[in-house]
């Protein structure tokens, strides 16, 4: 295998690991910030020991996000340099104010939260709360930001072969990044609060820690019911945000081959790359043409009006495409069903419906990291769109078997990570929220 | 219109000099503030011999070492985002021993957490916070040595040594020197952090570790003589360096008077000093070359366009200042001692 490839199935392990981190953590701060409020406000000690319970949870997902995310910002100097060269002018600034303006804002009042519950006031408290709520969700739009520039470039020149940055504010808000940060920040909420509704449905099945796990679920699964409604939104956006700004990309992703008005949308289907058809194709006559341009006959480009080389593949982005778009569509059930449960009084003792939330709680997890590869997979071949190819963004001077050796040592630490990770999580959650605070006794 | 451009001009060169020195500040934090956590993991073996005492030491940085960590992410992005030439030769030049940093560090992330919680495991995660400290605290002084030395390049900017190359006998005084000065803030931070047993045994501990901090400047002062002796005429440098033995001399001093915040204090001010002395020699060049095809990298011919540079300007103008206020207004609330329950 050469380098190039290698690189990028580094890129796609390490930041696929990665982003299994960041949404807990974003949805978590946001149900963690319900409850502190409630706390501040009603001064319940059941509010503040699920709070308390639910940091804890916090703090060990948030060290694994940490951990794995320096290791990103690395590889673009390390395994991506041509590309660091090319764009460093525009892309290197989101990073860098990543850190200034959120990553050390998250990091040193997650410090307060974690350890410092006895040495501040109540409001500092909930101010740290609500710090750490801010920044992850201001570190999650700068990274955004630098993707979409990588989507839908835009703010810039190209001058001696280098991208130059001509307009921030362009460069920053392009035209994918309002629809992109949407998207993802509920993606984010909706795992979040599906995980933190399945530690209260397992608590209840278990029958213990019932008062705590009722509020616990109220709170979380009404999050989750609302949101999973606001997702369609923010998805349906983006959607026809891709279909008008990266039209090849809509084309995989539906594996529209030829350009045709009145466009289906697809249901199923097995697409073939090497004969450009799609088997068993099964569609809504009409819906993707309507959903794009609010007309069934408007015609949707396909894939066979771009040069061959610029193509994106097809098979990958179509199936994650789907699977993120089934799994959506099962979320709004979920939600439907909950809010029609608690309306009616029966939820917290209906163990099916429990059990159905605890395995579903991991499904957002899949969605994300589904509807991240169609979207990144979906762009090739390009690294920055139009602007700069994968192949020649690579660094030239790392052989391929330094790739490879870094690469099997990635995947033997991040094995070792998840499993400990998981092990300590259930350990967590089994102990329960009663044992919570004998941990870290010196703090 | 010839006017503005000449003012343009101008302007990129004045913000590429204020850049190599945020640059050296945020390096100079990370050390001062990770070195700290850094040298606590290397020191550890001689810290601690029981769960108690390493729990003890450990809580001492479980609520402060991500924020400090961060000092490094930022100042990686920031070298990105100013000076992109420089970030990409050096990180793809350096690739081995970046990625041996760059697992040492996930590893130095998790054991924390992990030792707390994981009990049954608590000797691995030891094991692992020790050399996930020990590696980085080591290389990152071996990599700045190389920038200083020089490394072979090709005229399109990029590095045409080996792994091998790095390891040269300047570099590895540097990065011996790295280890001292970050052993150093560890062994002042736990000082002044603990009572009692540690205390008694990280007052043994510090005296070797400053007779090894002064001893790998020496060497470093050697080989700088011997490999590159016109560094020897840069009088920012000396200065730098009268400092620095100041700054190393009173370590000794106020140790010897148990003043232990002031012992920390100095080892943090020497090792600002070795970044003084590090940008002294350096400036404005950001990797030098020792081969005739390549040139060197600086901060005029790495260094992003005068926008990009201005607005970052204006972002780290607008959030370091805050960075750095609740960043000590954290470390009050932790520097008060917990209460025993």
């Amino acid at each position: 295998m050469d380098a190039v490839l290698l690189s990028r199935i580094q890129f796609g392990l390490t930041a696929g690991f990665h982003f299994i981190f960041p949404p807990l953590t974003i949805g978590l701060t946001l149900i963690i910030l319900i409850f502190e409020t409630g706390y501040l406000l009603k001064d319940s000690e059941l509010y503040k020991n699920i709070s308390t319970f639910l940091i804890r949870v916090l703090g060990l997902i948030f060290v694994i996000g940490v951990a794995t995310g320096i290791v990103l910002e690395f590889s673009f100097g390390t395994n991506w340099s041509e590309y660091s060269r090319m764009v460093g002018d525009i892309f290197g600034s989101p990073l860098a104010a990543e850190g200034i303006f959120a990553f050390f804002l998250e990091s040193v009042f997650l410090g307060i939260l974690l350890f410092g519950r006895n040495r501040v006031s109540r409001r500092v408290y909930w101010l740290s709360a609500f710090l750490v709520f801010f920044a992850s969700h201001l570190s999650g739009l700068w990274i955004i930001i630098a993707n979409s520039w990588m989507q839908t470039p835009a703010g810039f020149e190209i001058t001696g072969g280098r991208a130059v940055l001509t307009d921030f504010i362009e460069a920053a808000i392009n035209h994918s990044t309002v629809e992109r940060y949407t998207h993802t920040i509920t993606a984010s909420w909706l795992t979040g609060s599906i995980a933190a509704s399945a530690i209260g449905a397992w608590y209840l099945l278990k029958n213990r820690n019932h008062e705590f796990s009722r509020a616990l679920l109220k709170v979380s699964l009404t999050v989750f019911a609302v949101i999973s409604l606001m997702q369609f939104v923010t998805g349906h956006a983006h959607s026809v945000q891709v279909a008008k700004t990266q039209p090849e990309k809509m084309a995989a992703f539906e594996a529209l081959w030829e350009s045709r008005s009145g466009a289906p949308l697809a249901v199923f289907g097995i697409p073939d790359e090497k004969n450009r058809t799609t088997h068993l194709e099964v569609g809504i006559p009409g819906l993707l043409s309507y959903l794009v341009y609010f007309d069934s006959e408007a015609t949707i480009k396909g894939l066979n009006e771009f040069p061959v080389q610029d193509q994106p593949p097809v098979l990958i982005p179509y199936i994650t495409y789907h699977v993120m778009i089934g799994l959506g569509s099962l979320f709004l059930l979920i939600g439907i069903v909950s809010v029609l449960l608690m309306l009616t009084g029966r939820l917290y003792g209906n163990k099916p419906f429990l059990t159905g939330i605890i395995l579903a709680s991991p499904l957002p997890v899949i969605a994300n990291e589904t509807g991240w590869m169609a979207a990144e997979i979906g762009r090739q071949p390009w690294a920055v769109f139009h602007v700069l190819r994968t192949a020649d963004a690579a660094s030239v001077v790392v052989p391929a078997w330094q790739v490879m050796l870094t690469l099997v040592i990635f995947t033997i630490i991040y094995m070792v990570l998840l499993a400990v990770f998981l092990k300590l999580l259930f350990r967590i959650i089994r102990e329960g929220p009663e044992n919570i605070n004998k941990e870290h006794a010196g703090y | 219109m010839q006017d503005t451009k000449v003012i343009i001009m101008e302007n990129i060169y004045i913000l590429q000099i204020t850049w190599f020195f945020i640059i050296g500040f945020l390096l100079a934090g990370y050390s001062v503030l990770d070195g700290f956590d850094l040298g606590i993991g290397s020191l550890l073996p001689f810290l601690s011999d029981d769960e108690a005492s390493t729990g003890r030491i450990l809580e001492t940085i479980a609520p402060v070492w991500d924020g400090n960590e961060v000092w490094l992410i930022t100042a990686g992005a920031a070298l990105f985002a100013s000076f992109p030439d420089t970030y990409a030769t050096v990180f793809s030049g350096f690739y081995l021993a970046l990625m041996i940093v760059v697992f040492a560090l996930i590893f130095r992330a998790v054991s924390i957490e992990f030792w707390f919680m994981d009990t049954g495991n608590r000797r691995i995660w030891k094991t692992a916070f020790i050399a996930g400290s020990f590696l980085p605290s080591l290389l990152f002084g071996v990599a700045m040595g190389n920038l200083i030395i020089g490394i072979p390049m090709d005229s399109s900017m990029n590095f045409t040594g080996s792994f091998l190359t790095l390891l040269r006998p300047f570099p590895i005084s540097t990065g011996l020197l790295g280890l001292g000065a970050i052993m150093m803030q560890g062994a002042a931070y736990t000082l002044m952090k603990n009572d009692g047993l540690i205390r008694e045994k990280c007052r043994y501990v510090i005296k070797k570790v400053w007779l090894y901090y002064v001893l790998s400047y020496i060497l470093s002062m050697i080989f700088t003589f011997v490999y590159m002796p016109y560094l020897m005429r840069n009088s920012i440098a000396w200065l730098a360096s009268i400092l620095f033995v100041i700054s190393v001399i009173l370590i000794k001093f106020s140790i010897n008077r148990n003043k232990y915040r002031s012992g920390f204090i100095m080892s943090s001010i020497s090792f600002i000093c070795l970044w003084l002395i590090a940008a002294a020699v350096q400036f404005p060049v950001l990797v030098r070359s020792i081969n005739d095809k390549g040139i060197d990298l600086t901060i005029y011919n790495t260094s992003s366009g005068g926008l990009t540079l201005k607005i970052m300007l204006i972002i780290a103008l607008l959030g370091m200042p805050l960075v750095i206020g609740y960043t000590i207004y954290v470390y009050k609330i932790f520097s008060k001692r917990a209460e025993e329950k």
